[in-house]
C-alpha cells in the first residue's frame, strides 16, 4: 500500500463518520472512523463535527482578466472558488482582449499558476468566433493546444445558424464541446428581465422565455443533425427544459446547466417593495416565473439538466448602482452557490444525488476533468464543511471582488472551513 | 391631515382616501386660481429642484408654476444643458442634489425605476414626474382630478385609453388610479403597442376602436411616438390614424356627454382628429389647469408632511 501522507479524521460523509486516507494527492481508502489510528508521519486533519464533500466543478464563470480586473481577476476569482468549494473552474472568453488567441489563454493559466499553484484548477474556455463577433471561426486548434477546455461565444451568441453549425463541426475536430448561450439574437436581447406580468408593470424592456427556447430548439436540432455534443449554458425556463427532454429521448448528445439563482429567485423579486428595480437581479437570462423555477428543480432531479453552474458574473459596484436600463447583466455566484444549493437539499427540494451529480460527476464527465467520488485512485479533492454555520451575505463576507448579488443581506447556512485539492490544503 | 408618504413614486402607493384628500387640496387651490393674486406664502423658504433628465417643457413648467404659486423657490436642472449631469452617474447627480438640501426633487427620467433610485438614497421628498415607461403619477392624478371636477364620483364610469399603451407611463398610472376610483377601464391599441402582460391588468382590451368607443364616458388619447414605425411596431402613420386615430365617428358611438382628453403634446391628425381636440367636450385645456393645482396640492402635502405647516 502507498505511503499515506494525509489522514482526515472523523469527517461526516453521507451521514457516516469516516477517516479518509490520502497518498500523493489521491484517495487511498475511505473507511468507518476508528477509535484511534497510527498516523505514522502522515499529516492528520481533525474534522470532527464537519461534513466532507467532494470538491465541485463550475463550468461557467467570468473571471474578467485580462481587461476588467477592477471587476474580478484570476487571483480573486480563484480565491472565491477555493472558499466556495470548487476545485475546477471553467472561465468564459469575453475578456478584453477576448480569449481568441493563445497568448490570452496562456496569460490566464499563468496567473492561476502564480497565485493558486495548488488549485483550484483553471480551464479557460476559448472563443468560438474571433473577437466573439460571430463572423469568423476562432483558431480552435491553437487555443486547445494552449489549454482551452471548450469553446463558447457566451455573452454574444452567434447570430448565424450557418456559422454556428460550422463552429460546432470545427470544434469537434479538436474533440471539444461547444457551449451555447441560448438567446434569440433579436428578441429582448440582454434585457435582463423576463417578459410577463412584472416587466409589463415595471415598464421595462424584457426578454420572453421563448427567446431562450428558440435557440435551444435550434441547438438540439443541429446536434442531432451533426451527431455532435452540445452543452447548453444557464437554462432558465420550462420551455427549454421540455425541448431538452425531448432531444435526450431522441438520443441527442445534449447536456445542460442551470444556475443557483434560478432555483431560489423569480421575477417577483423585482416587484417587491424593498427590492423594486434592484439591478443586482438584472441577469441574462433573466429570473423567470415560479413555474420555471419548479421546472429547473424537476430537471435537475430527473437528470434532464445535467449540471449546476454559477454563471458567476462579477461587476463593480458603480456599474450596478445605476439606472436599471443602464446596468450590466450578471450575478456573482462562487461564494454563495454551495450554501444556496445545499439548503435546497436540506429542504428536500433538490435530491442529494442530483446535487452531487450536478456539481461533480456530470460536469467532469462532459468536459473530461478530474473528479473525486471518494473511490481509491480518485483525486483527493474535497472540502470540510460546517453545515450549521450561519453567515450573512455582506460585501466583506464575499471573496470575489464582485458583490453584485440579490442575496445581499440574506442569511445562509453552511461554510467551507478548509479545502484540499490533490491532498494539499489550499485554504 | 398628516401626510404619511415621503415620496410619490406611483399612484399604487396611495389609498383611495389619500387620493381624495389630494383632490380636496387641489380643489382649494383651484379657487385660489380664480383670484387676481394667485400666489400664497405656504411654502415660502422651501426649495424644489426640478431635475429633468428627459426634456419636457409642459410638465416642468407646470411644476414650476405650481411651486412658485406656493412661494417655493424652484430650481431647474436639465440634463442636456447642465454640466452637472454630463457624463455623471445618476448616483453622483443624486448625491450632488442632496448636498443642495432641497425640500423636494421632482424627477423626470427616461429610465423606469429612476425615481425609486433617488427615493432610496435621498432624504428629501421625491416626486416622480415620469420615469421611463413605468409611472407618471402626477399626470394620472391630474387626469382623474379633471374628471372628478366634471363628474364628482368616477365610480361606474367607463374610460377608454387609446394608443401606445406599451410604452406609456401615463397609461400605466391611469389604469391603476382609475381602477382605484372605481372606474371601468378599456384599452384600445394594436397588439404591437400593448404590453405582453396586459392580460393580467384590470382592463378590457380592444383591437377595434369602434367597439371600444361604444358607450364610453371619456376617451384618453395617448401621444404616439413617431419612431414606433422604425421600431417595426407600425407600418406607417397613415394606417395608424385610419385604424386607431380618434375621429368623430367614434365619438358618435360613445356616451353623448363623452369627454375627450389628451396629456399633450398632441399629434393632431395622427392619434386624434384635429377638430376633436378643440370641441366643446374636449378637456385638454382643463387638464393643463388641473395640472397646476394638482401639483400644487402634491408639493404642499409632500413638503409639509412633518406637520410643520
Ligand atoms: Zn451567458
Amino acid at each position: 500500500m502507498a505511503k499515506i501522507d494525509l489522514i482526515v479524521r472523523r469527517a461526516k460523509l453521507d451521514g457516516k463518520e469516516v477517516d479518509i486516507f490520502v497518498s500523493k494527492g489521491k484517495i487511498v481508502e475511505v473507511k468507518k472512523s476508528a477509535e484511534t489510528i497510527d498516523a505514522g508521519d502522515a499529516k492528520v486533519e481533525e474534522a470532527f463535527g464537519l461534513t466532507v464533500m467532494a470538491s465541485m466543478t463550475d463550468v461557467h464563470v467570468h473571471l474578467r482578466e485580462p481587461g476588467f480586473e477592477y471587476k474580478e481577476d484570476v487571483e480573486s476569482g480563484l480565491r472565491a472558488a477555493a472558499w466556495g468549494g470548487f476545485s475546477n473552474i471553467l472561465c468564459m472568453a469575453n475578456t478584453k482582449p477576448v480569449n481568441d488567441d493563445d497568448s490570452v489563454t496562456k496569460l490566464m493559466l499563468e496567473q492561476a499558476r502564480k497565485f493558486w499553484p495548488k488549485g483550484p484548477r483553471l480551464f479557460p474556455i476559448g472563443a468560438l468566433t474571433k473577437g466573439l463577433k460571430g463572423e469568423e471561426l476562432a483558431p480552435m486548434a491553437e487555443l486547445a493546444e494552449a489549454g482551452c477546455a471548450a469553446f463558447s461565444n457566451d455573452g454574444v451568441p452567434v447570430k448565424s445558424t450557418e456559422l454556428f453549425r460550422r463552429a460546432m463541426e470545427y470544434a469537434s475536430d479538436w474533440d471539444k464541446v461547444v457551449i451555447d448561450h441560448c438567446e434569440d439574437p433579436y428578441m429582448g436581447v440582454a434585457a435582463g428581465v423576463n417578459e410577463g406580468v412584472v416587466s409589463s408593470r415595471l415598464g421595462l424592456p424584457a426578454q420572453p422565455d421563448m427567446a431562450e427556447a428558440l435557440q435551444v430548439a435550434r441547438d438540439v436540432l443541429l446536434a442531432e443533425y451533426l451527431e455532435l455534443p452540445i452543452h447548453l449554458a444557464h437554462i432558465s425556463c420550462r420551455k427549454s427544459l421540455d425541448l431538452i427532454r425531448f432531444a435526450k429521448e431522441r438520443g441527442v448528445k445534449v447536456t445542460a446547466e442551470t444556475a443557483p439563482h434560478y432555483l431560489v429567485l423569480t421575477e417577483d423579486y423585482l416587484e417587491n417593495e424593498a427590492t423594486e428595480y434592484d439591478t443586482n437581479a438584472k441577469v441574462n437570462p433573466p429570473l423567470r416565473t415560479l413555474d420555471d423555477q419548479n421546472a429547473m428543480l424537476e430537471g435537475l432531479n430527473d437528470g434532464t439538466i445535467d449540471c449546476l453552474a454559477t454563471d458567476h458574473a462579477p461587476h463593480a459596484a458603480h456599474e450596478k448602482e445605476t439606472e436599471f436600463d443602464v446596468a450590466p447583466c450578471g450575478i456573482t455566484g462562487l461564494d454563495t452557490a454551495l450554501s444556496v444549493t445545499w439548503q435546497l437539499v436540506k429542504d428536500g427540494k433538490l435530491k442529494k444525488e442530483a446535487f452531487t451529480r450536478a456539481w461533480t460527476t456530470a460536469p467532469c464527465e462532459i468536459f473530461k476533468l478530474p473528479v473525486n467520488t471518494f473511490q481509491p485512485g480518485d483525486p483527493a479533492d474535497f472540502f470540510l464543511f460546517d453545515e450549521a454555520e450561519e453567515w450573512t451575505v455582506e460585501p466583506q463576507a464575499l471573496h470575489s471582488k464582485g458583490k453584485n448579488t440579490p442575496l445581499l443581506g440574506t442569511t445562509l447556512k453552511g461554510r467551507v472551513k478548509t479545502h484540499f485539492i490533490q491532498g494539499k490544503k489550499i485554504v | 391631515m398628516k401626510w404619511l408618504h415621503k415620496d410619490l413614486l406611483d399612484v399604487s402607493q396611495l389609498s383611495k382616501s389619500e387620493v381624495m384628500s389630494i383632490f380636496e387640496t387641489a380643489g382649494r387651490f383651484q379657487e385660489l386660481q380664480e383670484r387676481p393674486v394667485k400666489k400664497v406664502p405656504t411654502l415660502k423658504g422651501r426649495s424644489v429642484i426640478l431635475f429633468f433628465a428627459e426634456p419636457s417643457t409642459r410638465t416642468k413648467t407646470s411644476f414650476d408654476v405650481a411651486g412658485k404659486r406656493l412661494s417655493a423657490d424652484t430650481f431647474s436642472l436639465a440634463k442636456s444643458s447642465s454640466s452637472l449631469t454630463k457624463g455623471e452617474t445618476l448616483k453622483d447627480t443624486a448625491l450632488t442634489l442632496q448636498a443642495m438640501a432641497p425640500d423636494a426633487i421632482v424627477i423626470r427620467h427616461w429610465c423606469s425605476g429612476a425615481a425609486r433610485f433617488l427615493a432610496n438614497r435621498l432624504d428629501c421628498a421625491i416626486i416622480n414626474a415620469g420615469d421611463g415607461r413605468h409611472a407618471h403619477p402626477t399626470q394620472a392624478l391630474l387626469d382623474s382630478f379633471t374628471l372628478h371636477q366634471e363628474w364628482g364620483d368616477l365610480a361606474g364610469k367607463t374610460i377608454l385609453i387609446l394608443g401606445d399603451i406599451a410604452h406609456s407611463r401615463v397609461a400605466r398610472s391611469n389604469v391603476i388610479l382609475l381602477n382605484k376610483l372605481g372606474a371601468k377601464v378599456r384599452l384600445c391599441a394594436p397588439r404591437t403597442l400593448l404590453p405582453h402582460g396586459v392580460k393580467h391588468w384590470p382592463v378590457k382590451v380592444y383591437s377595434d376602436l369602434n367597439e371600444a368607443s361604444k358607450g364610453v364616458d371619456a376617451v384618453m388619447c395617448l401621444r404616439l411616438q413617431l419612431e414606433r414605425q422604425k421600431d417595426g411596431l407600425l407600418p406607417d402613420l397613415r394606417e395608424y390614424s385610419r385604424t386607431f386615430g380618434l375621429g368623430q365617428r367614434h365619438i358618435d358611438l360613445a356616451n353623448p356627454d363623452v369627454k375627450i382628453m389628451h396629456p399633450g403634446p398632441m399629434n393632431r391628425g395622427v392619434e386624434i382628429a384635429s377638430d376633436l381636440a378643440d370641441c366643446a367636450d374636449s378637456l385638454v385645456l382643463d387638464q393643463v389647469s388641473s395640472g397646476v393645482v394638482t401639483r400644487m396640492a402634491l408639493l404642499f402635502l409632500y413638503m409639509t408632511r412633518k406637520g410643520e405647516e
